[in-house]
């Protein structure tokens, strides 16, 4: 414990602490996408590495019906949520910013809710909803695209609005003080300024709805409108073969590459801290 | 029309549709629960409180008071977020405290690193470990042989050689920990990386030792985070279903959130699951309420001094 006697020496147990925390956090998920790559019926013996449960083997994600269904599935959701996620979210953002008088701040607390509502809670409410209320849209894609967006709304509306507090009122002023229309200043000073949050929150709306379960789960109608998610959670306990592991790992690079794309885009045009901030929001 | 209007025009769709999917929604949840069911055991909603059937509601409420199931569930899904969070909090805490203070110019890096998790699916982080604990996974084998299953299962933590998934309570709180422990490193490494050098410098200069400058000058200025990062991860844990699922699926182990999924995904009982779901919001609703007020209270007194 020289650390309790000394804490301004370097603190060597803690760092040893990080260093096999680090390591417990990534090398089990690493084993997982290296299995994807057996080349073999195990998932706990290797055995050699290829690609056949990518491209070649009759049960891949290519071949087999189940996997890729799921994969269109999850991407078509996906999409979906991103195109109404990130319009509503965008104009909720810049309508609460400039809200003047009663009413705002309830506002604001309701659209916070569902960044700390517990999924199952969301999914009850919504399959109940979809049963009780609304039985002529039912369960499947729609009420599935309807969940997804309910719950990403929220991440939009903070990460847009992260940005308006930091660009400020002045550009806005000094358009209008230059004789620039509202319409222009909207158009031409506002949603410019926004585009890197923009981008940066279609990326979280999308990777969101990639990896979302319980809403999706709770709001599928049939085997049509398995995701990704769902078929892990079904078949990880039977016994699937490595194709699995695959389909985890061509979701999670699509996660990965849009997330890192958006971080980038983010950080060429905003300031680093307000790019880490957009990156810890995804939870 | 004033700009006034505008506004609020433009922020419109966004409100209706938290109004409709969140609030009606959640408002369908208290109408079941405080509905009937008919015939085919299909929900019933009561839209108008003043005809609400408290049936349901108090035969949920005497299972609890007779210490029945529910009670059992509830009970057991309490004491497996504590001790989670517990193990979350002392993987969690030196963690943070390493990357938010002495990690130099590693410190993007480990940031980095420690966000990763955030991005990979929660199921394909599961699937990983049910691979690794699978009676013949290399996390099994790699525990037989370093001692650690021995040393479970004479501590009664596992029942049986290789039995990782079989039905085992240590399996879900390890998964747990596995699961949510990055949500709580997060808030830590903020509240820790705030703490001005100058308070612990002075404190160690008014003669604390430095394991007392860290009891009464770090923790403390630390509590913030540390609450916020337990909250953040009791709330998911509470509502949670799949993990217990994956790596038990055993009854041993079901928790709440497993008793909800089962009432009302699965099942026909989904009038007795919106009740459950009612109990665990307003119970939720208390913990984040709590949390609100410790931490505003907490604001407040930094601010004062």
């Amino acid at each position: 414990m020289t650390w309790l006697r000394n804490p301004w020496g370097r603190p060597r147990w803690l760092l040893v602490i990080t260093i096999v925390y680090i390591i417990w956090s990534i090398v089990p998920v690493t084993i997982a996408i290296l299995f994807a790559f057996n080349n073999g019926r195990s998932r706990t013996t290797w055995q050699g590495f290829s690609f056949r449960w990518f491209t070649s083997d009759a049960g891949s994600i290519v071949n087999d019906p189940a996997y890729q269904g799921a994969l269109k599935h999850t991407l078509f959701l996906a999409v979906i949520c991103v195109a109404v996620a990130t319009p509503l979210g965008v104009a909720l953002a810049l309508g609460l910013q400039r809200w003047r008088g009663p009413g705002g701040g309830t506002i604001n607390t309701v659209m916070l809710l569902p960044l700390v509502t517990p999924e199952i809670v969301m999914g009850v409410a919504l399959l109940l909803l979809f049963l009780r209320v609304f039985p002529e849209i039912g369960l499947g894609t729609t009420a599935q695209a309807i969940g997804q967006v309910t719950f990403t709304l929220s991440y939009v509306v903070v990460i847009v609005r992260g940005r308006l507090t930091s660009i400020g009122p002045e550009y806005e002023e000094a358009a209008a003080d230059l004789g620039a229309p509202p319409r222009d200043r909207m158009f031409r000073v506002i949603l410019p300024l926004l585009l890197p949050a923009i981008i940066a929150s279609a990326a979280v709306a999308f990777a969101l709805s990639i990896d979302d379960f319980v809403v999706t789960q709770y709001l599928s109608g049939n085997a049509s409108t398995t995701t990704v998610s769902m078929l892990l959670y079904s078949s990880a306990r039977g016994a699937p073969t490595p194709a699995l592991n695959a389909l985890a790992t061509v979701a999670l690079l699509i996660t990965m590459a849009t997330l890192a794309l958006a971080f980038l885009v983010y950080r060429r045009f905003a300031s680093g801290g307000e790019a880490a901030a957009v990156a810890a929001l995804e939870v | 029309m004033g700009s006034r209007w505008t506004w609020r025009l433009v922020a419109l769709p966004g409100v209706a549709w938290l109004a409709v999917f969140f609030l009606v929604a959640f408002y369908a949840i208290v109408c079941v629960a405080f509905g009937n069911q008919d015939t085919l055991s299909q929900p019933v909603p009561f839209w108008n409180p003043l005809d609400w059937n408290v049936g349901y509601v108090l035969e949920v409420l005497r299972n609890f008071w007779h210490g029945e199931q529910y009670l059992t569930v509830s009970i057991r899904t309490i004491e497996f977020v504590a001790i989670a969070i517990a193990l979350c909090l002392l993987v969690g805490y030196p963690v943070a405290y390493y990357t938010a203070r002495h990690a130099g110019r590693w410190k993007g890096l480990l940031l980095v690193l420690l966000i990763l998790p955030f991005w990979i699916n929660y199921l394909m982080r599961m699937l990983a470990w049910i691979n690794l604990l699978a009676p013949d996974g290399w996390g099994t084998r790699m525990l037989h042989d370093i001692g650690i299953e021995r040393a479970f299962i004479s501590l009664n933590l596992l029942s049986a050689r290789g039995g990782w998934l079989d039905g085992q309570p240590s399996a879900v709180i390890i998964a747990f920990v596995y699961g949510y422990v990055p949500f709580l490193i997060l808030p830590l490494v903020v509240a820790l990386d705030r703490i001005d050098q100058r308070q612990i410098d002075a404190a160690r200069d008014l003669g604390a030792s430095p394991f007392s400058a860290f009891m009464r000058v770090t923790l403390p200025l630390s509590k913030v985070g540390i609450l916020a990062g337990c909250v953040l991860v009791a709330l998911p844990m509470f509502g949670d279903y799949y993990t217990p699922d994956l790596v038990s699926a055993s009854t041993k182990t079901n928790l709440i959130g497993n008793q909800i999924d089962q009432f009302t995904r699965q099942g026909s009982q989904k009038v007795t699951g919106a009740v459950l779901t009612l109990i665990l919001s307003l119970f939720l609703l208390l913990l984040m309420f709590y949390y609100l007020r410790t931490t505003r209270a907490a604001g407040k007194v930094a601010g004062e001094e």
